[in-house]
């Protein structure tokens, strides 16, 4: 089958949605790939290099809507300036976003003849379809992008530095809702040296906001925001009144917020109010992840960035595309991921399982009929449970019973010994003697000896037990030809032993090096 | 012979022997003086054949004795020189068969030697003594070969459970307690021999038994378990000659293999005596719920691999049996050489029972010339995972599964384990999705942080290392 990679058409789009190194894995998988021409060439990716990856450069984007089977793009089909829904016909199959939600008469359009159409936006929200989630890598990109934006409208900079000419203190970065955008921000920020907060109203993200060097802000009222998919659900009232006092004195003290709270199919919660920004130091940075379904700031501007009192706030709705080259890369990673599951055989031929959980949530047209939305699938709770109580299983080292005497092994090994002495004749209680003595002994060096040398002891010891030979020896002397001869074997297999033992030991400890 | 020494000189000899053979054991505390240790030992063990050889206990073909410990020598020098480290456990199994039956003989021969007249309870004491060398004897025999074929793949690796295993463990004992009784009280050697004949036989049963019951994963107990039986054997061999420098020997030993035996029990959170029952994860009933669809594995090559080595600034690396099978620990050394001039911290972590004996890891990588002092062991380094950027697996499993921790209903549940997945990134190189000798599925592979590279490991180690030489 045909791979057709498109050149955006969206104005301001650099991304490109297949880079040259996936041409290569997809002719690995069978597949034939045409790019058109230019299409790479905003974010960085020559014709020459898809031509050396193996892909054919087709200069007209209606040859490829023709003759190829799967077209990949990242955004979904636009309907005028090119009008690409109406390009879809027979039984191709389009890979995008697509929003099947926000564009009902879209999809209907397009569901026509036997076209199937994939939605990267419709990716289910499990452990094992995160590799084709397009949304958690473009809105890494955009967490990342966003500080970056924040940093070119705030006018210092972002560690604290104590130079010659003065003190400078580090800029503080509040981070609202710690999803993939949030805590790429986080990371971002934090490594320009800011001092990072950051809140979420689902606590489990607690522990990740930490390990990236972060304040992990909370409020008094307990109530668990984790709603399904990954996604925070609404909270309460009274949550909300908390959450409001605690963003404006925030606001009183921050540098710069970058809000990315959003609730799916739902209009972005407004968390920065007017009264928050009034009390925002002049020159601030707001900028809002949300703008694309409203913001999360009151003032934001779709696609703007404006000076509200003195505080900038930046609504761009497309910040991936500012850093297209990687954003493409994640992009076609993402999407090479959704080609390799649908060719199971590895032949060229895609199959559109719709048994696989992760390609019916995608299918949003299947034969030209609307698939959408899914029947539901069970939330992906499973993560947060395994991670409950681990600790608990290890055995406590410390309770090792020490403490108490052992009071019955010491009653048993002193019946023992009054046993042995009342019935052993006197030679034998000599040699006990040596034999207990020597196991403690034995005991007390080998604690000593490193992990690293138990092989090395194993064959030393083996070579020493062989010390056996003494009695074959002495047996050798016997007047009786088969004892002569057993003895004989014995010496001869213990000799083998002593010389191998200490030989292959001596090999082994020749290695240990520094 | 003019030589001749007294008994009692050699018995003083006996003695600086002894304590030569306990600065041996003890040299092994560190790297640099066990080979200082591995001399003495040698030193010790010339000293007490010599001190026999010129005592009055000694009397006759000293020509035979000298040829026949050429001609052993020259085997054992062979065998050392020619082994492969990959192949050390089965070395020491069938170099702990050699103790075993080497007892056994030196026990019949005493038994038959009809020179030796003892009455009352001293006969009733030698014959126990005995009776007791020879079963250890055997079973040390009879186990260390089933060992080595086990580790050398001749005998296959998963535990033989026959019906009602425990109750013929018992069965034999009882019997051979039985013929113990009736071998002690016997009036003449010709009474006293089959009994003996009988409790040999059980003894090799048993010995067998005993060890093809032990799943693969429990090997570096067996093989310490073994090593300590071969000294329980010189032991009671010193006890039937009289002899207190075998005794003292025999007891070093045993107690060493014990230990060892004892730590590798606690690296797997097991108990002994069910290491020796037997049958590693064949409770039917503990299939845990995590078989269950796991979620999905991320694949790569061994492109991405050393992209991901280059970016890192600490890597981890955890060597498995599967490491030795491929021999791939040459290029791990070069791969981690050259990391090292790029001024990346590469550290290796061992855990105690990977590979099929105690240490076996260690030797293999000193093998490949790796530093040891960039070898850590697990309690030294499972806290350090955090730092970690990239974590590379080579054919190791059940010693990274993270469902020892948190899945009560793991077979492995409470084995400590390496904790790789706290890292940053976890590559894992595997022939196939195979579980490991516990049989357990591994839920690191579904991590999210985890990338599975297939494949044998030495040759895309090779690959890998190809890519950073040209990089």
């Amino acid at each position: 089958m045909i791979i057709g990679v498109l050149k955006e058409v969206l104005e301001n789009e650099n991304r490109v949605s297949i880079t040259p190194d996936i041409v290569i894995k997809f002719i690995k998988l069978g597949y034939l790939v045409l790019v058109q021409s230019k299409a790479g060439l905003k974010s960085n990716f020559t014709d020459d290099q898809y031509i050396e990856s193996g892909a054919s450069i087709i200069e007209d984007a209606n040859e490829i809507w023709s003759s190829a089977d799967i077209i990949l793009k990242i955004n979904a089909p636009s309907e005028d300036m090119p009008d690409e829904t109406a390009a879809l016909v027979g039984s191709k199959t389009l890979v995008s976003f697509f929003g099947p939600a926000q564009h009902t008469s879209k999809l209907k359009k397009m569901a026509v003849e036997n076209v199937n159409v994939l939605a990267m936006d419709c990716v289910p929200r499990i452990s094992r379809a995160q590799k084709m989630d397009a949304l958690s890598s473009m809105a890494n990109v955009a967490g990342s992008r966003a500080v970056i934006e924040a940093s070119f409208k705030f006018g210092r900079f972002f560690g604290g530095q104590i130079t010659a000419a003065g003190k400078i203190p580090p800029a503080k970065v509040l981070i609202i809702g710690a999803g993939v955008a949030g805590l790429s921000a986080i990371g971002t920020s934090a490594s320009l040296g800011a001092i990072v907060r950051a809140f979420d109203t689902r606590p489990e993200v607690k522990e990740q906001v930490e390990s990236l060097n972060a304040e992990f802000l909370t409020i008094d009222i307990n109530e668990d925001g984790s709603g399904s998919g990954g996604y925070a659900k609404e909270m309460s009232k009274d949550f909300l009144k908390a959450e409001h006092e605690l963003f404006k004195s925030q606001c009183k003290d921050v540098d710069i917020i970058i809000t990315t709270a959003l609730i799916p199919g739902k209009e972005a919660p407004k968390l920065i109010t007017e009264d928050m920004i009034e009390v925002m130091k002049p020159g601030s940075v707001i900028v809002d992840l949300a703008a694309q379904q409203g913001g999360n700031c009151a003032y934001t501007q779709r696609d703007k960035c404006i000076v509200q009192g003195g505080v900038t706030i930046i609504g761009y709705t497309d910040l991936p595309s500012r850093l297209a080259s990687q954003s493409s890369k994640l992009y076609a990673t993402n999407l090479y991921h959704v080609i390799h599951d649908l060719t199971p055989n590895k032949d060229g031929m895609a199959q559109i399982n719709m048994e696989d959980e992760v390609i019916r949530g995608m299918t949003i047209i299947r034969n030209g009929k609307i698939t959408y939305p899914p029947p539901k699938i069970e939330s992906p709770k499973a993560q947060t449970i395994t991670k409950s109580e681990p600790k608990t299983l290890i055995p406590e080292k410390k309770d090792t019973p020490k403490q108490v005497f052992p009071v019955i092994p010491f009653l048993i090994s002193l019946l023992l010994l009054v046993g042995v002495g009342s019935s052993a004749p006197a030679s034998f209680m000599a040699h006990f003697t040596v034999f207990v003595l020597s196991c403690f002994i034995g005991y007390m060096v080998v604690w000593n000896v490193t992990a690293s040398l138990h092989t090395p002891l194993m064959s030393v010891t083996n070579a020493v037990s062989s010390i056996i030979i003494i009695g074959a020896l002495i047996q050798v002397s016997s007047d009786n030809p088969l004892l002569v001869i057993m003895s004989s074997l014995a010496i001869l297999i213990a000799s083998i032993n002593i010389v191998g033992g200490f030989a292959v030991t001596k090999r082994m400890l020749d290695m240990f090096r520094k | 012979m003019n030589f001749e020494i007294s008994i009692e000189l050699a018995r003083a000899l006996y003695i600086g022997a002894t304590i030569l053979f306990i600065l041996t054991l003890g040299g092994l505390s560190n790297q640099e003086s066990a080979r200082k240790g591995n001399m003495y030992g040698i030193l010790g063990m010339s000293i007490a054949i010599v001190a026999t050889l010129l005592s009055p206990l000694v009397t006759e073909n000293f020509l035979l004795i000298f040829i026949l410990m050429i001609i052993g020598g020259y085997i054992g020098i062979y065998l050392a020189k020619n082994v492969q480290m990959t192949e050390m456990p089965e070395l020491v199994a069938i170099l702990h068969s050699l103790v075993g039956l080497a007892a056994v003989l030196v026990g019949y021969v005493n038994f038959l030697d009809e020179t030796l007249i003892l009455k009352g309870t001293e006969k009733l004491i030698h014959s126990i003594e005995l009776y007791i060398g020879i079963f250890i004897g055997v079973i040390t025999f009879s186990g260390s070969i089933i060992a080595f074929g086990k580790l050398s793949g001749k005998i296959g690796g998963n535990p033989l459970i026959l019906p009602s295993r425990h109750l013929l463990n018992l069965g034999i004992i009882l019997i051979v307690i039985f013929y113990g009784y009736i071998f002690t009280t016997a009036n003449s050697t010709n009474d006293a021999i089959i009994p003996l004949i009988i409790m040999t036989g059980l003894a090799f049963l048993f010995g067998m038994h005993l060890v093809l019951a032990i799943g693969g994963a429990d090997m570096p107990v067996v093989v310490s378990m073994l090593n300590s039986y071969s000294g329980w054997a010189a032991s009671a061999t010193g006890f039937m000659l009289n002899n207190d420098l075998l005794i003292v020997v025999g007891a070093l030993v045993g107690s060493s293999g014990a230990i060892l035996s004892y730590i590798m029990c606690k690296a797997m959170n097991r108990s002994f005596i069910s290491v020796i029952a037997g049958g590693f994860g064949t409770d039917t009933k503990s299939t845990s719920t995590a078989v269950e669809d796991q979620g999905e594995i991320i694949e790569i090559e061994s492109q991405e691999l050393s992209e991901l080595l280059l970016s890192a600034k600490k890597i981890m690396i955890i060597p498995g049996y599967g490491m030795a099978v491929s021999q791939a620990q040459h290029t791990v050394n070069e791969i981690a050489k050259m990391l090292k001039d790029k001024n990346i911290d590469v550290s290796f972590a061992i855990h105690p029972v990977a590979g099929r004996m105690p240490g076996h890891m260690n030797v293999l990588l000193a093998e490949a010339k790796v530093p040891y002092d960039i070898v850590y062991e697990m309690d030294e380094i499972n806290d350090d995972f955090k730092n970690v950027d990239v974590s590379i697996i080579i054919g190791a499993n059940d010693i990274v599964n993270p469902s020892a921790l948190d899945d009560p209903e793991s077979p492995i549940a409470g084995m400590p384990v390496l904790e790789c997945w706290k890292g940053k990134t976890s590559v894992v190189l595997k022939r196939g999705m195979a579980t490991g000798y516990a049989g357990v599925q591994n839920p690191l592979f579904f991590k999210e942080n985890t990338r599975m590279l297939f494949g044998d490991a030495k040759k895309t180690m090779d690959e890998a290392l190809t890519i950073l030489q040209s990089s």
